[in-house]
């Protein structure tokens, strides 16, 4: 039987089950742990934490993620590959190595850390260099919001965690790679691949978008059957098993809960899915149309046939900038009519708004419970539901009419309509808006540094 | 014969900034061509209009049985900005399959959907 690379899938976003990385390194034989921490909104949290504590800005879950598993990586060599870096990989390291030594395993670490990703501090002088930075879905360029920017990373690729790994890493920190990058490159690095053997590239991206999620494709959120999947508070993390041809197996711990079927694969093949014939990535453009699944025993499926295509020049920027407020408030209507008083409520508040002559940019009342996420298609059955919970937010660029909308709410308790509870919260927060930019900026203007220490 | 949507197809959906993709996917492999043939980018255009505010495309995948809908500016902003309860699209997926389609009864019989109740 040839050779097969099991990569483990622990985390699916920061904030994700605490337990799943130590119980895919203690459940069975596994050669890489894969940590995906960081999402859209992600780097710009972590870049207000930077600001105000240089040692921060990083995933801290990360550390105990370590710590819980330092046992098998120090005994048993299994490596760990993860983006928590956010931006700054480097105290990212400092935490591990600190948490090591003080469990007295610091030999047993070899830290690799990826860093380039961060164009904040070079953002004036690409755009005085002509990079436009133009919004990918609106077309504007970056200069129309340029001081309100807090974050800007580009998303990079395989190529540095690989370097990472054959400079003798055995925990690979990065900041913003793609989620798909942290599962390919242990397979690039183990199998060899080149840098335009487009066709492997593509798989082992597409192995990464199957288990990026965590268990999103082992019976976690699966609408298929979902009933009958068996015990989900014991749900097992996916595994990949990769081949050096490209082809792979998608499995799980045996002995744990979730599924892993045709069904539960396709549905995360699908989630957050573009165009499926070019899912972009720094690496290679993967073609989803290509991808075969077949039923490989219990828990086993088996992907194969997938074709790559040459990457483009371009890399993926993700730019964080500050964007206005919001605030959003609920109260709860009980029955008799609790949807009749609930609409009620919403009418009353909105006439006071407007008697307070606040306008805002968006105000947007929802009844959950009749209609919050199926609008109009969700048919009349909220007429008859035993509470309808109304939910009031608005934006604006100026905080104090937002301030102001806030306390607008709860007075309805006593001074609207009956049968109304649920208001313990008091008074919403007001938060400030951190936006999303995506851009593209020439691959060549991005260099990625590895050090391994 | 009218067929419901939740009834020959499951589906999951995400986000990417004001756009929601729905993928939707056959519960039998021979019933993806009744998807194909039917669920067409103007059918589910009327289905959201007034719930979202963009257009919609469709992409085919035959080989996973699956079609994938792009409806775009569904999610007020989307991301950070939305106000919505379902500001990531996580649930346009069941809001899809409430759908019922008309399919022929030949066609309907032939490949042995059931009819909605």
């Amino acid at each position: 039987m040839s050779r097969t690379v099991r990569v483990a899938g622990g985390q699916g976003f920061w904030g994700d089950w605490p337990e799943a990385p130590r119980r895919q390194v203690e459940g069975g034989p596994v050669d890489y742990l894969m940590l995906d921490y960081l999402a859209e909104v992600t780097m710009s949290i972590l870049q207000k934490q930077k600001e105000r504590d240089p040692a921060m800005g990083y995933a801290r879950d990360f550390v105990g993620a370590m710590e819980s598993v330092l046992a098998a990586v120090a005994e048993r060599g299994v490596k760990v590959i993860a983006n928590a870096g956010g931006v700054n990989p480097e105290a990212c390291a400092a935490a591990v190595q600190a948490m090591a030594r003080a469990a007295g395993r610091d030999g047993a670490l070899r830290i690799g850390i990826v860093t380039g990703d961060n164009l904040l501090p070079r953002l004036d002088e690409l755009l005085a260099a002509g990079h436009e930075l133009r919004n990918m879905d609106t077309g504007e360029p970056l200069s129309v919001v340029r001081d309100r920017v807090i974050a800007a990373n580009a998303y990079i690729g395989s190529t540095p965690i690989v370097e990472a790994l054959a400079r003798g890493a055995n925990v690979v920190i990065t900041g913003r790679s793609t989620d798909t990058a942290l599962t390919m490159a242990p397979l690039r690095h183990e199998f060899g691949w080149g840098a335009t053997e487009w066709d492997k590239l593509a798989a082992g991206i597409i192995a990464g978008h199957i288990i990026e999620c965590g268990a999103q494709c082992s019976g976690g959120n699966c609408l298929y059957d979902w009933r009958n999947i068996p015990a989900l508070a014991d749900v097992g993390y996916p595994i990949v098993e990769g081949s050096a041809d490209g082809t792979f197996i998608v499995t799980k711990h045996p002995g744990t809960g979730g599924r892993v079927s045709v069904p539960t694969v396709t549905e995360q093949l699908v989630y957050e899915m573009g165009d499926p014939h070019a899912y972009i990535t720094p690496d290679v453009v993967a073609d989803f149309t290509s991808i075969r699944l077949e039923a490989a025993g219990p828990d086993r499926v088996r992907v194969y046939g997938i074709r790559g295509a040459p990457a483009t020049d371009k890399l993926k920027v993700s730019i964080a900038y500050k964007s206005g407020y919001k605030a959003v408030g609920s109260l709860v209507y009980a029955w008799p009519d609790a949807l009749e008083k609930a609409e009620a409520a919403d009418r009353i508040l909105r006439e006071r708004l407007d008697r307070l002559g606040l306008k805002f940019e968006k105000v947007l009342g929802e009844f959950v419970g009749a209609s919050a996420t199926h609008g109009r298609l969700a048919g009349d059955a909220g007429r008859h539901a035993p509470e309808v919970q109304y939910r009031i937010g608005v934006r604006d660029a100026d905080r104090r009419k937002v301030e102001r909308f806030t306390r607008e709410i709860v007075p309805l308790v006593l001074n609207g309509p009956p049968s109304v509870t649920g208001f313990a919260g008091g008074r919403p927060k007001v938060e400030e808006i951190v936006a999303y930019w995506p851009a593209l900026v020439d691959k060549t203007v991005v260099q990625t540094r590895v050090e391994v220490r | 014969m009218r067929v419901r949507l939740l009834d020959i197809a499951h589906a999951r959906s995400g986000d990417k900034g004001d756009t929601a993709n729905v993928g939707i996917i056959a519960l039998r492999p021979e019933w993806y061509a009744v998807l194909e043939r039917h669920l067409t980018r103007e059918r589910v255009a009327r289905h959201f209009d007034g719930i979202i505010e963009g257009g919609v495309d469709r992409f085919e995948l035959p080989n996973l049985g699956a079609l994938n809908f792009l409806l775009h500016g569904a999610l007020d902003g989307g991301g950070t900005l939305s106000l919505k309860t379902d500001a990531q699209g996580k649930v346009y997926s069941t809001a899809l399959l409430r759908m019922e389609l008309d399919v022929p009864d030949a066609e309907a019989t032939a490949a042995g959907l059931p009819a909605a109740s």
